[in-house]
């Protein structure tokens, strides 16, 4: 299949013309006299960032956009060139080796030297020694907002009001500082309002993947539908309008029965409804998504998806609650839920998406995610039934992508449901 | 006659097994994997219609009057006769390749002398072919290049001095011819070469194939059409088949359904593969219900133990044995393939002994298979372990204590035909796509 042949539909077209227009403002911010923060996507405060009229720079992004463009396997040994050992966070390498080698966007132009650091822990401690390391090369201000892990699985008021008094102590004055804007409660509202207008429809697509057939893929093609909101478009027109358009395609697809959109095309047959857990590989993430549509395997809820917020379960940026809810969205990301909730909401998904199992696709590289999955899917088997299969891959690394490893899980897991469905056909139970 | 067949193309071997009607084994078939699937699919069920047939005769012949004496013995010796009628017709296969590829132009100065090698090699390989399939002949494996290959050298060699030919340039023709040779599969009628050895063994006295009676049961049994219903292929190779996408099934099911044939009560299956570990939890239907396998590395596979061997100079064969004469427990911690190469460098460097570090290094790949296994699920009464390490008496050895040790009184499965667990439990698939 040659690149013309791709299809593209017009939201599509539409993330790609605004990561193109960010990466041109990043790259030519300095410049232009623009400041810039770095931060993450799991609890990043795009609303808040963009009240200082800050540009957002995400480093995971650019690892994800360097995986797929294959570019991370030459970082990600540059890194290691360096002293980064094997076994390191993947995008991090990823990261470091492109700072090393020009740190160029994919527009081909250097990315910005960071004005300041924000990392909203939420979870991944690999977050924070990165920021260390890029702090060490850029010397900048960095700024650590603490967000309690929810050991408990709850969010007390206690929780909510150490993040508020963090923002409001130390957050807020050391972008005021940096930016030297000051900040503007009023405006913070309105990117919220923003938010939550996007927010609604993204939850909207999302849950389509309850219909049969479903009209999405809430993995593959969900990670391109979380673009927006989980990056640094949260609170913006460009993001309203980008989540508009695709209700618009989706409600068209729903309408004349059409499953989702693939690399090659409508994907024809759903035999396999699945809920996916942990995030893509990217380095093979369309031969990865082939080996799925080829079989007419359809990922109908994913978690991967729910890392930038889990809007799904009621969460909305809200105007009325500026800062509250602002430590709301750190607090319940994905990563931040311990691993009963985790657990808890892949229940749910697989029930209420009519799921026929449970994948995992645990990475290497990443310690954070991996943790805990293994028993994770067993509970799960045991309370639903259904079976749960394990792929292993990793983030950003080429090397840890054995297709033909893969492969011969994904088939063979396709083909245990299939034995499981005739069982009961002839038994009359159903799993 | 209604057959069923299942294709197991494994990374090293691959192996063909013949059900019949009511799923009973007709026959099995195994070669070497080369590095053409098609031909290796070919070869494996070629090899096992071939071994299907001395199942149809042995039904046949079974309980007749007057030779229930002699009969079992006859049958091998026919088998043997068989063979080697068959080895002779890959030899002159092997040998007009080998002419043929010194008619180049490279040659030409010497072409009088490599042709004068060439037959004197040849003529001695077929005078030892005779030894090579008498009764309890220690042959180091059934392949015919592993069989005329270690001989072609050998021979080679001394020839190559009497002649004063070139022995680089005598192993050069060979091993061109060899992959050519082994890359299509045995021609001439199989019934003709059946024929053929019948009469060799009837020239050397054998009783039970006197009578008119047997002769017809004999032809009977040789002539009775064997139709191939539904093949079934699996294993790595199995997207290299030339089959259509139903007639493909994963590994990890056919080794679940094999494992049940061979042991109704298995539960949980472990399969040593050359290249992948894989557990597998099954129920009381052969059904799986969960696995497990080695991710992107190969370490502790079966290749580890064939690159011991080879860091060894030992064949793949004589390091379980030898591993069985340790006395010391000695720890190696590596199963990444090539840090065990280092370790075991180290190890011996130090003075410690051979068969002491293979004993290490064989619980190593039984400790990782462990891992694998504690993920799937863990050991449940019966426990079948299969694939080519389950032939390795060292590595069984350890897998016995470390069971033992984490999962106490466990019944352990472990068939001599258990290389051909993949295969049968394609072939059971096909039989039930066929009825289905």
């Amino acid at each position: 299949m040659t690149a013309a042949d791709i299809v593209k539909e017009p939201s599509m077209l539409k993330q790609k013309e605004m990561i193109a227009h960010n990466y041109d403002l990043l790259t030519s911010a300095e410049a232009r006299g623009q400041k810039v923060a770095s931060t993450f996507v799991p609890g990043n405060l795009n609303e808040l960032i963009r009240c200082f009229g800050l540009l957002n720079n995400l480093p995971e992004i650019n690892a994800i956009q360097n995986g797929m463009r294959q570019l991370s396997g030459d970082y990600i040994l540059e890194a290691e060139k360096r002293g980064h050992s094997e076994d390191v966070c993947t995008y991090v390498k990823a990261d470091l080796g492109m700072m090393a080698k020009g740190n160029l966007a994919p527009n081909g132009k250097p990315l910005p030297k960071p004005d300041v650091l924000l990392l909203s822990y939420t979870g991944c401690f690999t977050f924070m020694k990165w920021f260390e390391l890029v702090r060490e090369q850029y010397q900048c201000p960095t700024i650590m907002l603490q967000v309690p892990y929810q050991g408990d699985g709850q969010i007390t008021q206690n929780m909510r009001d150490y993040i508020v008094k963090q923002l409001k102590e130390e957050v807020i004055p050391t972008l005021e500082k940096v930016s030297g804007v000051k900040f503007d409660i009023d405006r913070l509202r309105e990117h919220l309002a923003a938010s939550a207008k996007a927010e609604d429809d993204l939850v909207w697509v999302l849950e389509t993947g309850k219909l049969k057939p479903s009209p999405i893929d809430a993995y593959f093609g969900g990670v391109y539908y979380i673009g927006p909101i989980f990056t640094a478009f949260r609170g913006t027109q460009d993001a309203i309008d980008y989540y508009r358009l695709l209700r618009q395609e989706i409600e068209a697809r729903i309408a004349a029965g059409l499953g989702p959109i693939t690399p090659e095309g409508t994907m024809a047959k759903q035999k396999y409804r699945l809920v996916v857990e942990g995030p893509p590989n990217w380095t093979s993430f369309r031969e990865l998504w082939k080996m799925f549509y080829d079989e007419g395997a359809v990922v109908v809820a994913s978690t991967y998806t729910k890392v930038g917020g889990t809007y799904d379960l009621g969460f909305r940026h809200d105007p009325n609650h500026p800062l509250e809810s602002l430590a709301d969205y750190c607090l319940g990301c994905y990563t931040n839920r311990n691993l009963p909730q985790r657990v808890d909401l892949l229940q749910k998904y697989l029930t209420e998406y009519e799921a026929d199992g449970l994948l995992i696709n645990s990475i290497k590289s990443c310690n954070s995610f991996s943790a805990g999955q293994l028993m994770m899917m067993r509970t799960l088997e045991r309370r639903t039934g259904k079976p749960g299969a394990f792929i292993e891959t990793d983030l950003v690394d080429p090397r840890y992508f054995s297709a033909a490893n893969v492969k011969n899980r994904l088939e063979s897991y396709f083909q245990m449901i299939d034995q499981k469905r005739k069982v009961a056909a002839t038994t009359g139970v159903h799993a | 006659m209604r057959c069923f067949i299942g294709i197991d193309l494994g990374s090293t071997t691959t192996k063909a097994v013949v059900l019949d009607e009511s799923c009973q084994t007709l026959g099995r078939g195994i070669t070497n994997s080369r590095s053409n699937y098609d031909t290796a699919a070919a070869v494996s069920k070629q090899e096992a219609l071939i071994n299907a047939r001395f199942t149809l005769l042995r039904r046949e012949l079974s309980g007749l009057p007057g030779i229930e004496e002699t009969l079992e013995s006859d049958l091998a010796s026919l088998e043997r006769a068989f063979r080697q009628v068959q080895f002779l017709d890959q030899l002159d296969d092997l040998e007009a390749t080998c002419r043929h590829g010194a008619t180049h132009a490279r040659f030409l100065t010497q072409k009088d002398g490599i042709e004068a090698a060439l037959s004197e090699v040849f003529r001695r390989l077929r005078d030892e072919a005779g030894r090579m399939f008498v009764p309890r002949a220690q042959k180091k494996s059934d392949f015919f290049r592993d069989l005329a290959g270690s001989r072609f050298i050998s021979l080679a060699e001394g020839v190559s001095k009497e002649l004063k030919v070139n022995f680089e340039v005598l192993t050069n023709l060979y091993d061109k011819a060899i992959i050519e040779v082994e890359n299509r599969p045995p021609s001439g009628a199989i019934d003709k070469k059946f024929l053929a050895a019948l009469e060799t063994i009837r020239a050397k006295g054998a009783k039970s194939f006197d009578s008119p009676e047997v002769a017809a049961r004999v032809r009977q049994a040789l002539s009775l059409p064997l139709e191939e219903v539904y093949v079934v292929g699996t294993g790595y190779g199995r997207v290299r088949l030339p089959f259509p996408k139903e007639h493909i099934r994963s590994e990890i099911l056919c080794h679940g359904l094999g494992a049940h044939l061979m042991y109704e009560g298995t539960r949980t299956v472990l399969d040593i593969g050359g290249q992948d570990t894989k557990a597998i939890q099954v129920d009381g239907d052969g059904i799986v219900e969960n696995f497990q396998m080695n991710d992107r590395c190969a370490a502790g596979c079966g290749r580890y133990l064939g690159y011991i061997a080879d860091e060894m100079q030992l064949g793949l064969h004589e390091i379980g044995p030898l591993a069985m004469k340790s006395t010391r427990n000695l720890r190696i911690n590596s199963t990444c393939t090539v840090f065990a190469g280092a370790e075991l460098r180290d190890r011996l460097a130090l003075g410690d002994k051979r068969e002491d570090v293979l004993a290490g290094l064989h619980r190593a790949i039984i400790l990782r298979a462990m891992s694998i296994i504690s993920r799937s699920g863990g050991i449940r009464d019966q426990f079948t372990f299969t694939g080519g390490v389950a032939k390795n008496e060292a590595a069984v050895r350890e897998l016995r204590k470390l069971v033992k040790e984490n999962y106490g009184e466990v019944t352990i499965n472990i068939n001599p035909d258990s290389i051909y667990t993949g295969a049968l439990g394609a072939a059971a698939f096909a039989q039930r796509a066929a009825n289905a």
